[in-house]
């Protein structure tokens, strides 16, 4: 055994063990956190060229999973948000009154996401990635359905679609190389119809369940009407399969095929996403639709640094920043959704006025919620911050200005919707009364040091900055294979 | 196209149209119907076209490659479950509407 298969077989024996235990089943956070975490850290320090064929079976037939930077850092945050959330969830068992078994449901459907998510960041076969991104979606879309069954349906329905235009393009794959894993593909790719054909089909689908831009409108009604922990793993996991796997494609896989043009369509839709989003969260009066239109915001960044990564001959910057982007994204936003359900539960309300006084009342959770907001606008010292100064330095080096631009102006339209909702925890309370009893005892305890912990390595990261750079390049589609490498420094 | 139907049926060739003219109709009614249950049979359409596609791509002419095939059935096994989980949201979907009208009924009758 090694810890890429103890990744996914361990959330998947959690999955089983909880499904048995039952009401007692929520236990078990305790003990997967921290073997989670372990595994995680414990793949992170791997030597740089772990891989790991399941079952033995040679690669034309058999599933490589493989250890490369992108994998490591997603895997890692996904412990940590997970675990945090999770912890969170034990001591705020995510139900609607009147619905108490739908908190036992909650912890078979985490550890399903955490297997699928897994999975989907160490594997290299197309066809393995269409069963991680089911994995996924079945447990975002059950997520999803414990807020709204409306929208959890829509979700489902378009998810659907997604896939299944996923999978006809592995299908094409199939029918004209004869494989589907991404390093052989890389060898044999070529610009023909059917490999133009078959991108396009899986691209469309992977856009879907990524929330970009024209495909997003699913995501703002299921993530603002789920459960606070379910959003957060909706938010900050359930989206970022989608990414990873369309960066398989683009820069691994099918490299030799995708053309400048092609680059900027997904660059463009990105930047389209960063001004949209943020337009919408700017109107929004509620507060998780505002944490939710933020989602479709940052993912823009994600896909804006796609033409930046492929612009240059010396990558390294542009990829770390967007691999730390989403990361930083993870554990900021996953932070703030834990927050904003703390925050509303103890309003009683959702509004984003209704949050006035809450700086007094809740200063641990409204200082989680502050952090994340830093993380999420780009302010230093943070994660965030690191993640847009690579890609700004990445975009203004290649006279990108276009991007660098919308890089700028997403941070400064952040500030606008972050802040207004900052400055109303921090309003005085305006009508005294039953109000003010409920704003006291929700202050302390695991629930509201979740998020913090969050927030802070979002914040931590910032500090972490080249350590993280470097992981991020291990074994990328873009730096020397491992075969001429003389050695790896430790 | 002079293609005789032999050449086509050999080369597997004939299972692929039919099954892009499969994802095409479910495509189409996936677009226009609006009841999520008639969605779910047309995405369900989509997905035997594409696993036409795919088993049938696999069928040379002379010897059947056993990969695409391999790969349909864990194919077929995802979508059932998708399909058997979908179903089930909707049927909980339409209980909780009509549990949600006599309720609403009864909040009108009684006098507050």
């Amino acid at each position: 055994m090694s810890p890429l298969d103890l990744l996914m077989a361990a959330p998947l024996g959690f999955m089983a063990a909880a499904l048995m235990l039952g009401p007692s089943g929520r236990w078990l956070i305790l003990l997967a956190a921290p073997l989670m975490a372990g595994l995680a850290l414990w793949l992170a320090l791997l030597p740089p060229d772990a891989a790991y064929l399941v079952g033995q079976w040679d690669l034309p037939l058999g599933i490589l999973l493989r250890a490369d930077g992108v994998a490591r850092l997603m895997i890692l945050a996904t412990a940590l948000v997970i675990g945090a959330v999770g912890l969170h969830a034990l001591a705020e068992p995510p139900e609607k009154p009147g619905h108490a078994a739908q908190a036992e449901t909650f912890w078979p459907l985490v550890y399903l996401m955490w297997a699928g998510a897994n999975a989907g960041f160490l594997t290299t076969d197309l066809f393995n990635l269409y069963v991680t991104l089911e994995m996924v979606s079945l447990a975002a879309v059950a997520l999803a359905a414990m807020g709204s069954l409306a929208a959890a349906l829509r979700y489902f329905m378009i998810a659907l679609l997604g896939s299944l235009a996923y999978l006809l393009g592995v299908a094409l794959t199939v029918a004209r190389y004869d494989t589907v894993d991404v390093i052989l593909l890389a060898q044999v790719a070529e610009a023909d119809l059917a490999t133009l054909l078959a991108l396009g089909l899986m691209t469309a689908g992977l856009l879907i369940k990524a929330a970009l831009f024209p495909m997003h409108g699913w995501l703002p009604p299921a993530h603002a009407a789920a459960p606070a922990p379910a959003s957060a793993l909706l938010s900050a996991i359930a989206v970022k399969l989608g990414f990873v796997i369309l960066v398989r494609l683009w820069f691994e896989a099918f490299a030799a095929v995708t053309g400048p043009a092609a680059l900027h369509v997904l660059g463009g839709l990105g930047a389209a996403a960063v001004i949209y989003g943020s337009i919408q969260a700017m109107r929004q009066d509620r507060l998780k639709p505002l944490v939710a239109y933020s989602t479709v915001a940052q993912v823009g960044y994600l896909f804006l640094a796609f033409p930046l990564v492929a612009g240059t001959v010396e990558p390294s910057g542009a990829w770390a920043g967007m691999t730390l982007h989403g990361v930083a994204h993870m554990l900021a936003k996953a932070a703030m959704f834990l927050a904003a359900g703390l925050m509303l539960k103890a309003v009683a309300g959702d509004r984003i006025a209704d949050l006035g006084g809450l700086a007094q009342a809740m200063p641990l959770t409204v200082t989680a919620f502050g952090l994340a907001a830093v993380s999420l606008m780009g302010l230093p010292p943070s994660g965030g911050f690191t993640a847009k100064f690579l890609l700004l330095s990445a975009a203004i080096e290649q006279g990108a200005f276009l991007y660098a631009g919308v890089l700028v102006i997403g941070g400064l339209l952040a500030a606008v919707y972050l802040f207004r909702a900052l400055s109303a925890c921090f309003a005085p309370l305006a009508g005294a009364g039953p109000d003010t009893a409920s704003r006291g005892p929700v202050t302390g305890g695991v629930q509201a040091v979740a998020p913090l912990a969050l927030a802070g390595l979002a914040i931590v990261m910032g500090f972490a900055g080249t350590a993280l750079v470097d992981v991020s390049a291990i074994e990328a589609p873009w730096a020397t294979p491992t075969v001429i490498q003389p050695e790896a420094a430790p | 196209m002079d293609l005789p139907l032999p050449v086509l049926l050999s080369t597997g060739h004939l299972y692929a149209v039919t099954g892009a003219a499969l994802v095409g109709l479910g495509l189409y009614a996936f677009i226009t119907l609006r009841h999520p249950l008639r969605q779910l049979l047309a995405v369900n359409v989509v997905g035997a076209g594409i696993f036409l596609i795919l088993g049938g791509l696999g069928r040379g002419p002379d010897a059947t490659d056993p990969f695409p095939q391999a790969l349909v059935i864990t194919g077929i096994v995802v979508a059932v479950a998708l399909t058997a989980f979908g179903a089930a949201m909707i049927v909980r979907q339409a209980q909780t509407r009509a549990a949600a009208k006599p309720a609403a009924d009864d909040n009108e009758n009684p006098a507050p």
